[in-house]
């Protein structure tokens, strides 16, 4: 006994700091996992609350920026409205109205207060949380393209796993040919995704548009993402295409939620088959 | 002033700058000073480290807080203030007699000057091998503890030297 309290009392610092040691590992491992991060992250109400009065200050610098962003996206939707009513007119007079209607995606905005994207696991803060509806696995994107997926919410505020986070990992398709593959990420230049087990029947050429390809419940189909930048030529195992996103992602001010109002539905149907 | 006072108000302005400011910079893309390590540097040696050690490990944490990091800020903050003592006793031949009167701004340069590179060079090793997390892109890590200590370093030096003239 008397060797024990004499241990303790010799070595009671470093006790202490591999304690310490400890939790801090047990953190980091938490934060690798998707579904598990949810001690340590950046939703919290205090740290949320500092970094949204900090980017109050700083969002008047992108105004004119801002606003050209919504200009040009406000054009395209109405040319694509304009569109829209030819080719219903062209087409029949009966529309059948449950179809007209059917609506699966809404629509909501927000503003990043954090944004990442040096590091390999990156992720970004924004302005809404649960008492706007946000919940956890939505997708998040502007009019230039995707920008992550929901991970970890608040009462006001949540995190969002950006596409630059080498856990994630998407659905993506070519546009022109509909051969799909999963998105992913390698850590090293924020401008370059890569696009992984694309087919080796599929015909993929510099400067081919890359879109969400709607396979997985969270993110719509037919989202932009970047094009083909280089095209891996040898036979290797993995078919690696790089892709050069839309977005500059050092570059972010506001952004779409996008809720699937089928995901219960299509995740019960699913579970059901695996049964 | 009042030396707890002095210190609590660092460790908050240290938090701050690195959040708000520093966190920011990414010159070239990368490369990031991390000078909040400046607080393990300069806390006094004292007899009873268990405060010491706790601080070093809160100072870590809210910055992972704030950068979304899990705990890798935290844990190489806490290793480098747990082995500070090490490299006192190496770089400077102080022994526990004399930790209340040993000041780091006191010390000839080039003795403090090997005591700061070996510690940050310490944490940011340790800091971008977590945060890389694999041993891929392994040159990566090495180059970003170079380009980003330099970074630490030349910050740290113009802050002491701003501060010590004033006095």
């Amino acid at each position: 006994m008397q060797q024990l309290i004499y241990f303790l009392q010799k070595f009671k610092y470093f006790l202490f700091f591999m304690l310490l040691q400890l939790i801090a590992l047990a953190l980091i491992f938490n934060n690798l996992n998707f579904h598990r991060s949810k001690y340590v992250n950046s939703a919290n109400s205090l740290t949320g609350g500092m970094y949204n009065k900090v980017s109050n200050i700083s969002e008047y610098f992108s105004l004119k920026h801002t606003n050209n962003i919504l200009l040009e996206e406000n054009t395209r939707l109405r040319n694509l409205l304009q569109q829209k009513d030819i080719s219903i007119l062209n087409i029949d007079s009966t529309v059948i109205d449950t179809l007209k209607y059917f609506q699966k995606f809404t629509f909501s905005n927000a503003r990043i207060i954090n944004n990442n994207y040096a590091k390999e696991f990156n992720f970004l803060t924004i302005d809404k949380g649960e008492k706007d509806g946000v919940q956890k696995e939505m997708a998040v994107i502007n009019s230039l393209g995707i920008i992550g997926i929901t991970d970890n919410t608040s009462k006001r505020y949540a995190r969002v796993q950006s596409i630059l986070n080498k856990n994630s990992n998407l659905n993506a398709r070519l546009k022109n040919s509909q051969y799909f593959g999963s998105l992913k990420w390698n850590g090293l230049d924020y401008n370059i995704v890569q696009l992984i087990d694309i087919p080796r029947q599929a015909t993929v050429r510099v400067g081919d548009t890359i879109e969400t390809g709607g396979k997985s419940t969270i993110f719509p189909e037919g989202i932009l993402i970047g094009t083909v930048s280089s095209v891996n030529k040898n036979n290797a195992v993995e078919n690696i295409i790089n892709v050069k996103l839309f977005n500059d992602m050092s570059n972010l001010g506001k952004v779409y939620i996008v809720k699937n109002l089928h995901k219960e539905e299509i995740k019960n149907l699913e579970n059901l088959v695996n049964e | 002033m009042n030396k707890t006072i002095f210190f609590g108000l660092l460790f908050v302005f240290m938090i701050l700058i690195q959040v708000f400011i520093l966190n920011n910079i990414l010159f070239l893309g990368y490369v990031n000073p991390y000078m909040y390590i400046m607080f393990i540097f300069l806390y006094p040696l004292n007899k009873n480290r268990f405060v010491f050690l706790f601080l070093a490990f809160l100072l870590g944490l809210i910055i992972d807080f704030f950068s979304d990091s899990g705990g890798i800020h935290a844990f190489s903050t806490l290793f480098i203030a747990y082995i500070r003592l090490f490299f006192v006793r190496v770089y400077f031949n102080k022994f526990e007699v004399d930790f209340p009167f040993f000041r780091l701004n006191l010390e000839p340069f080039g003795k403090r000057f090997n005591y700061v590179v070996t510690l940050t060079v310490i944490h940011h090793f340790i800091l971008f091998s977590f945060a890389n997390f694999s041993f891929q892109n392994f040159s990566n890590v090495l180059t970003n503890t170079i380009y980003s200590s330099i970074f630490t370093l030349i910050l740290y030096f113009l802050v002491t030297f701003i501060f010590s003239k004033k006095q």
